[in-house]
């Protein structure tokens, strides 16, 4: 085992190291923020969510729309994993139980669940904390209507309801919404991989299919 | 097709360097190993279909972002920034990963780092690990170190399984089985995969991508280590991201309950804002597309989600060095996209590993010898900065605006001066250029060697000489004409015909 004595003596090292090789004041560059920090249209226009279709369309994701409403998301959930042969499913802790109420066996995550159980888990319910129109991107926060990772991670096909009041334009607005310090997932798409010749094709470990049930 | 890059002569292949720096230097200059990689037409034809497509993909997600220039611009910014603050940042980093229960480490070379690695594995009890593709894991040839401890490192991402099971080489940042097309994979896969059905597999992507996913899913789920590399690190948050598109990243960043992650110094950024320029940055100049499929996040630990003991190794392995170089450090600034070896018309006809170092292409050629210094020897790193045409094209795709031809044309300038200072006599070029100096600072001497010229005229014949040429000089018509001269010269034209004036 590294001894206490060894790991001060590298940390040092380097440390001393890169203060030498920067010499006695390094100028530090001012950076310019000229990039777009916000988009042209407020979070939840109809052009932003038109914007998310296209993109995640574009990626073989499934796009559902649907009401604000819980019964109506409810109605779409079952509706999506009927269309996908898939009878049960887990949720986020924090899910509405409208949501689940037309899927023949749900439950709540506990915590409980190992990978293997998840593993023989049809699917996963779950809400997201925003989502980037532009880049087709869903950010899933740890919290309790997206879970812990492991759950949207190990079964195969994961519906994920968006609200259209968290669909903000880009990047940088969508960053801004998060807290750094908890786990963030951000998903674009299924699973893909381009790593044969360069040629993308979607479908590896992660969830193969990917349902984006657009709320309100 | 010569492959004669106008790289001083007078040296023979040489060792590898210092085995503590890891995987940086490969078993002989660059155009030897170019000369053996041309003379394979398949590894050709893959990497121009490759390249092609992935080129193609870039533009057209580059194109449709209207504040591109502007993004660039910030990321050359923050990164230049973050070079000039590195001992505070990481220090920063340091304390606030260690705040949300983290650990810490320091690496001063390869082997420290493996070292940490190697110990860290040893105190979980484990005897396998599952491994997210990083390039800093690569660098210090950590997979060999881990294996010499008798612990079975697994490469979980598609390419990097691929390179595992056919016992071969990455030979790109990104994609490090660019060199292998379908075909060739489909065989790999059929002869080295335990327990897959070569029945059903098909050269297809999807049916080779899905024997992965069948392939690694047993090993996601029982690991109980991983360890990672990392895009990026903030400093003023302590939060670690992984960049990735299968989801074998995910899978090793939550299931095992110990996650070791090692990273490069360079890799930190100031804080959490400028994350919002590199991730739009990154994945349109990486795979083109718009946003890879997953990014991952993570803070120290978080207890009930993900692993319960999280290390990070900070590695220094030479990028000290490269910091001290004022204008050499911006190659530190690079965030591994590859969109320079996928424009390079060097990188696409040698492939990756004429390379030797697991960095190659442009961006390769000029960090490789930063990291680990010019000899002015035989080492074959030192042949690097000559491996390419200057032509420019990695420049106007770096998304963080490293100039990476004139960092080649610096580092060209200190190895002749390395050269000479080790060898204590010129170049054959400085001598050349000297002799030259000393012709044309004198009008009779110029006159006499411009007639003496007109001699050599009937020694070519459409643009080649007719008799061999001697060392060093068949290096340069190796890959060029000679144009023939003038059966007169201008000075005696001129005197002939407007002599009087004279």
């Amino acid at each position: 085992m590294t001894t206490d004595n060894a790991h001060q003596a590298a940390r040092d090292v380097v440390l001393a190291r890169l203060r030498g090789a920067l010499g006695d004041d390094p100028t530090v560059p001012t950076v310019p923020r000229t990039y777009r920090r916000e988009g042209a249209y407020a979070a939840g226009s109809p052009e932003l969510v038109d914007l998310l279709v296209d993109r995640l369309e574009d990626y073989r994701a499934t796009v559902a729309r649907t009401g604000a409403d819980d019964r109506e998301i409810g109605v779409a959930v079952a509706e999506a994993l009927a269309a996908q042969g898939v009878r049960d499913a887990i949720a986020a802790p924090g899910v509405p139980a409208d949501w689940l109420h037309g899927i023949p066996e749900h439950r709540l995550d506990d915590g409980s669940a190992t990978p293997r159980q998840l593993d023989r888990t049809g699917a996963v319910v779950t809400g997201s904390a925003v989502a980037v129109a532009e880049t087709g991107t869903i950010v899933l926060d740890g919290g309790p209507l997206c879970g812990r990772r492991a759950i949207t991670l190990v079964p195969d096909t994961h519906v994920v309801v968006v609200r259209v009041a968290d669909v903000v334009q880009t990047v940088p607005e969508a960053l801004g919404r998060l807290d750094p310090t908890r786990p963030l997932t951000f998903v674009s798409g299924p699973s893909a991989t381009s790593d044969i010749e360069l040629s993308r094709v979607e479908g590896v470990h992660g969830p193969r299919t990917l349902v984006v049930v657009l709320a309100g | 097709m010569s492959t004669f890059l106008g790289m001083p002569r007078g040296r023979v292949p040489g060792p590898p360097a210092d085995p503590a720096v890891g995987q940086l230097t490969g078993d002989r200059p660059f155009p030897a190993a170019a000369r053996s990689a041309l003379g394979n037409s398949r590894l050709r034809a893959n990497l121009a279909h490759a390249t092609s497509t992935i080129r193609a993909k870039r533009a057209a997600v580059v194109e449709e972002v209207p504040d591109w220039e502007a993004l660039r611009e910030a990321g050359s910014a923050i990164k230049a920034a973050t070079m000039a603050r590195l001992p505070e940042l990481l220090e920063q980093l340091e304390a606030n990963v260690v705040a949300r229960g983290g650990q810490v480490h320091w690496a001063r070379d390869a082997a420290e780092a493996n070292a940490v690695v190697t110990d860290l594995v040893r105190t979980t009890g484990a005897d396998e690990v599952v491994k997210v593709k990083s390039m800093a894991t690569a660098e210090i040839g950590l997979n060999e170190a881990l294996e010499a401890a008798g612990i079975t490192a697994l490469e979980t991402d598609l390419a990097e399984l691929i390179v595992q099971l056919a016992g071969d080489k990455p030979s790109h940042i990104l994609v490090p089985a660019i060199h292998r097309g379908r075909a060739e994979i489909r065989e790999i896969f059929a002869q080295r995969m335990p327990g897959v059905d070569t029945g059903a597999l098909t050269d297809e992507p999807a049916v080779l991508a899905a024997a992965a996913r069948a392939h690694l899913r047993e090993a996601f789920l029982r690991a109980r280590v991983a360890v990672s590399g990392a895009n990026f690190a903030v400093a003023d948050t302590g939060t670690l991201t992984v960049v990735e598109s299968e989801g074998n990243g995910r899978m090793c960043l939550t299931l095992p309950q110990t996650l070791i992650t090692v990273m490069g110094v360079e890799k930190v950024v100031p804080t959490w804002s400028d994350l919002e320029v590199f991730l739009q940055l990154l994945p349109r100049s990486s795979t083109g597309e718009r946003m890879n499929p997953y990014t991952s996040t993570w803070t120290g630990v978080t207890p009930g989600d993900g692993p319960s003991e999280f290390h990070l190794v900070l590695l220094d392995n030479g990028r000290s060095r490269a910091l001290a170089d004022e204008a050499g450090r911006s190659a530190l600034h690079c965030i591994r996209c590859s969109a320079c070896l996928n424009v390079c018309p060097v990188y696409e006809r040698t492939g990756g590993h004429a390379y030797g170092s697991v960095y190659p292409g442009p961006i390769g050629a000029v960090l490789t010898p930063q990291l680990t210094g010019l000899t002015g020897g035989d080492d074959p790193n030192d042949s690097l900065p000559y491996a390419s045409s200057l032509c420019g094209a990695c420049y106007d795709v770096c998304p963080v605006k490293i100039n990476i031809p004139e960092l080649l044309v610096q580092l060209r300038a200190e190895h002749t001066e390395a050269h000479a200072e080790k060898h204590r006599l010129p170049t054959p070029e400085a001598a050349a250029m000297r002799a030259a100096a000393w012709v044309m600072r004198d009008a009779d001497r110029f006159a006499a060697a411009g007639r003496a010229a007109t001699v050599a005229r009937r020694g070519i014949r459409k643009g080649k000489p007719v008799l061999p040429l001697p060392p060093p000089l068949n290096g340069w018509t190796a890959s060029r004409d000679v144009p023939a001269p003038p059966a007169e010269t201008f000075r005696d034209w001129w005197s002939r015909t407007r002599g009087a004036r004279s």
